[in-house]
C-alpha cells in the first residue's frame, strides 16, 4: 500500500426505504489497488451501501464519487468502469456460457473472446454448459468473469463465497487475489472473518448502517488484544478447517 | 474503453441471446408452430371435402336400374349397398345413414320402378338435401325425350375461386400464434428477467432500459415472423391456402403480423407487471387469450355467433387482424383497403401501451 490514491469515496451516505433506516451517515475511501472487506451481520446495510456505489440504487443523501465521478450526474460512465457482481443473480434463460459472455460483450460494448474469459475464471470445460448446470463455485467464478468483461477498474463482489466448500472458497479466493494483483480494487461483502483476514487488506465492520470499525484486520486484532481481550479457549496450531483441508485436500473438486 | 458506447451494439446483443433463448423454449416453439400447425393439418384434412349424404340401400334392393345409377352419377351421395337391415336400422336412429332407400320394379308395368325412402328425424337437414336430389333426378328420369311444356331451367355455374376451410382456418390460427407469442412470451421472459435478477445485472451495465425492450422486441418480432411465414408455407403447399397476389400476399401478411404482434406484446408487458408469481402468469395471459380465441372468428366467422355477442367479438383486436388476413390473403386486398382493420388495431397498441408503462415494473 505504498500508492493510496482513493478511488471510491463515500461520505455521510444515507439510505432510508420508508421508515426503516437502512444506511445512516457512512463515510469510508477505498484505496486504489486494495482488497478492501464490507463486514457485518445481515441487514446491517452491506449490500445496499455496495448497490449505491454500482448506481444501482438512489441514495437519500450524501456524496459517493468512484474514480471521481458522482452517481448522481455520472452513472453511466461510473458503470463503464466497474464489474458488479450480485448477490443470486440469475443469467438469461436458456444460454450456455459462451453465448452469455458474449451478450455481456455487447450490453459493456466491448470486443472480447469469451473462450479468454472463462480461461481467466477456469471454466474452458464448461463454455458451451447452461449458467444452472454448473455447481455454486462454478456460478461464482462465471459471475466473477462477467464483472471482467469491460476490464473495470473497481470490482465489487457480494458475498461471492457464501455457500461454497473450503476448497471452492479458497480457490475463489486465489482467484479473487489474482484479479486484484492485476491492478484492479476489488470490494468484497462476506460473513466469514477468516476469509476477510485472509483476503482483505483493509476492512470496515458495518452494524446498523453505520461504520463501527475501519482498519487493516491486523491493526484491528492488535487493537483488540491491546484492550486487554484473551480469548477464552487456548488456541491451537490449527483448527477444524485445516483439519478438513489436510484431510480432503486442496484440489477443488466439481 | 476509449470507444464511445455503443447502443445499438447492445441492442443487438440482446436481441441475438433474446432470440436464441426463444428458439431454446420449448412453450415458444409450441405455441408459435406446434399448435397451430396441429389445427391447420387437422382442418385441412377434414375440410374442402364438400357435402356428402349417407343413404344405405336395403337388403334386397334392386341394384340393376337406373335410379341407382343415377344415384351413383351425382357424387352427393354416398351409396352403402351391403349393410344388414339391423345395422342400417341403427345407424338411421342415430343419424349415421341420412336415409335408407330401396327400388323395386314394377311387375305391372309402369312406372317401371317404385323409389321407397325412409328419411331420419336425427338427420333432417341432409334427409332435405337428399329429397331435392330425389325430386331432380325424378323429374329428370321421368322426362327423358320429351321436351318440356312450360319451362326448362338452363343453369350454368360460373368457375369462381374456390374457398376452402384452410382459407379461413389459417389466418385465424396465424393469428392465434402471434396472439399467444406475444401474451404469454413476453410475459414470461420479462417476469422471469426480473425475478431472477437478470435485469438488475443489466442495470448494472450502461445499457439503457430502452435497448432492453427493444432487443426483446426485435428477437420475439423476428421468431413470430419466421413462425407466420412457416405456417403460411406449409399451408400453401401442403393445404393449398390461398395467396391469391403470391409474394406480395405473404409480404402483406408479414406486416399484419408484425402489427398483431406488437399489439399483443403490449399485453404480454401488462401481465408480467400485474403477475405477483410465476404461476400467476398463465392464468391472466388466458383471460386475455382465451375470450380471443374463441370469439374472434378464429374457427368460426363471428356471424355464425348469437347478435348479443357479436359487439363483444368487435370490439377485439384479433377480430380485425383475423378479418384483415382475410381479406388479403384471400380477397388480394392490399394493406391500404384494409386500413380500418389497422387503425383499430393501432388504437389497440395505444391504448394497451398506455397500460403497460403504468403497470410495467423493472425490479
Amino acid at each position: 500500500m505504498t500508492n493510496k490514491r482513493s478511488i471510491i469515496s463515500v461520505s455521510n451516505l444515507v439510505k432510508h426505504y420508508g421508515e426503516f433506516k437502512a444506511v445512516q451517515g457512512l463515510s469510508f475511501e477505498v484505496y486504489e489497488n486494495e482488497i478492501f472487506g464490507l463486514l457485518g451481520p445481515n441487514g446491517a446495510g452491506k449490500t445496499t451501501t455496495l448497490e449505491i456505489i454500482e448506481t444501482l440504487r438512489d441514495k437519500t443523501s450524501g456524496e459517493v464519487l468512484v474514480d471521481g465521478l458522482n452517481v448522481d450526474t455520472d452513472a453511466n460512465a461510473i458503470k463503464q468502469i466497474i464489474g458488479v457482481q450480485l448477490q443470486a443473480a440469475g443469467y438469461y434463460p436458456n444460454l450456455n456460457l459462451v453465448e452469455l459472455l458474449d451478450l455481456f460483450a455487447g450490453l459493456y460494448g466491448v470486443n472480447v473472446t469469451p473462450m479468454e474469459m472463462l480461461a481467466k475464471v477456469n471454466l474452458q470445460d464448461k463454455a458451451k454448459a447452461k449458467y444452472k448446470e454448473l455447481s455454486g463455485g462454478q456460478k461464482q467464478r462465471f459471475s466473477i468473469a462477467t464483472t471482467l468483461i469491460n476490464s473495470p477498474k473497481i470490482v465489487f463482489l457480494d458475498e461471492p463465497t457464501t455457500g461454497l466448500d473450503p476448497q471452492a472458497r479458497r480457490n475463489l479466493w486465489d482467484l479473487i487475489s489474482e484479479i486484484r494483483n492485476n491492478g484492479t480494487t476489488v470490494v468484497i461483502t462476506t460473513h466469514y472473518m477468516d476469509e476477510a483476514e485472509q483476503l482483505c487488506d483493509r476492512v470496515a465492520f458495518v452494524e446498523a448502517g453505520k461504520i463501527i470499525a475501519l482498519d487493516t484486520p491486523d491493526q484491528l486484532i492488535d487493537n483488540l488484544i491491546a484492550s486487554g481481550f484473551e480469548r477464552k479457549k487456548e488456541v491451537k496450531a490449527a483448527n477444524l478447517e485445516d483439519v478438513f483441508i489436510n484431510l480432503t485436500g486442496k484440489e477443488w473438486r466439481e | 474503453m476509449s470507444q464511445p458506447y455503443n447502443h445499438t451494439k447492445a441492442t443487438l446483443a440482446l436481441a441475438k441471446a433474446s432470440f436464441r433463448s426463444i428458439t431454446r423454449s420449448p412453450s415458444a416453439v409450441i405455441f408459435t408452430l406446434a399448435f397451430p400447425l396441429i389445427f391447420i393439418i387437422v382442418f385441412g384434412f377434414i375440410g374442402g371435402g364438400g357435402m356428402k349424404l349417407d343413404v344405405a340401400v336395403a337388403p334386397g334392393s334392386d341394384l340393376q336400374n337406373p335410379v341407382i345409377a343415377a344415384l351413383e352419377k351425382t357424387g352427393v351421395i354416398r351409396l352403402t349397398k351391403n349393410d344388414t337391415q339391423e345395422n342400417i336400422d341403427k345407424n338411421l336412429e342415430k343419424g349415421a345413414y341420412d336415409a335408407l332407400i330401396s327400388v323395386e320394379k314394377n311387375p305391372n308395368g309402369l312406372p317401371a320402378y317404385f323409389t321407397n325412402v325412409k328419411y331420419t328425424s336425427a338427420s333432417l337437414t341432409n334427409g332435405n338435401v337428399l329429397k331435392s336430389v330425389l325430386n331432380d333426378l325424378t323429374h329428370q328420369l321421368n322426362t327423358v325425350n320429351q321436351k318440356p311444356t312450360v319451362t326448362e331451367i338452363r343453369a350454368t355455374t360460373i368457375t369462381g375461386r374456390l374457398h376452402r376451410t384452410i382459407d379461413f382456418i389459417l389466418p385465424g390460427q396465424l393469428g392465434f400464434s402471434l396472439l399467444s407469442t406475444g401474451v404469454f412470451g413476453t410475459a414470461f421472459i420479462f417476469f422471469s428477467l426480473r425475478q431472477n435478477l437478470v435485469i438488475k445485472r443489466f442495470f448494472a451495465t450502461p445499457v439503457r432500459r430502452s435497448s432492453i425492450v427493444l432487443g426483446e422486441a426485435i428477437a420475439r418480432i423476428g421468431f413470430a415472423l419466421l413462425g407466420a411465414l412457416f405456417i403460411i408455407i406449409i399451408g400453401h403447399f401442403a393445404f393449398n391456402f390461398t395467396l391469391i397476389n403470391g409474394v406480395v400476399t405473404v409480404l402483406n401478411m408479414l406486416v399484419l403480423s408484425t402489427i398483431g404482434i406488437i399489439v399483443f406484446m403490449g399485453f404480454g408487458f401488462v401481465v408480467s407487471g400485474l403477475a405477483k408469481s410465476e404461476s400467476t402468469i398463465p392464468p391472466i395471459s388466458n383471460i386475455i387469450t382465451l375470450p380471443q380465441f374463441l370469439l374472434s372468428g378464429t374457427f368460426f366467422s363471428i356471424n355464425a355467433f348469437p347478435v348479443w355477442l357479436q359487439p363483444i367479438s368487435r370490439a377485439l383486436p384479433l377480430t380485425y387482424l383475423n378479418d384483415a388476413m382475410r381479406k388479403v390473403a384471400f380477397e388480394g386486398a392490399n394493406l391500404w383497403d384494409v386500413k380500418q382493420q389497422i387503425l383499430i388495431m393501432l388504437f389497440w397498441g395505444i391504448g394497451i401501451y398506455a397500460v403497460a408503462v403504468k403497470t410495467f415494473k423493472w425490479e
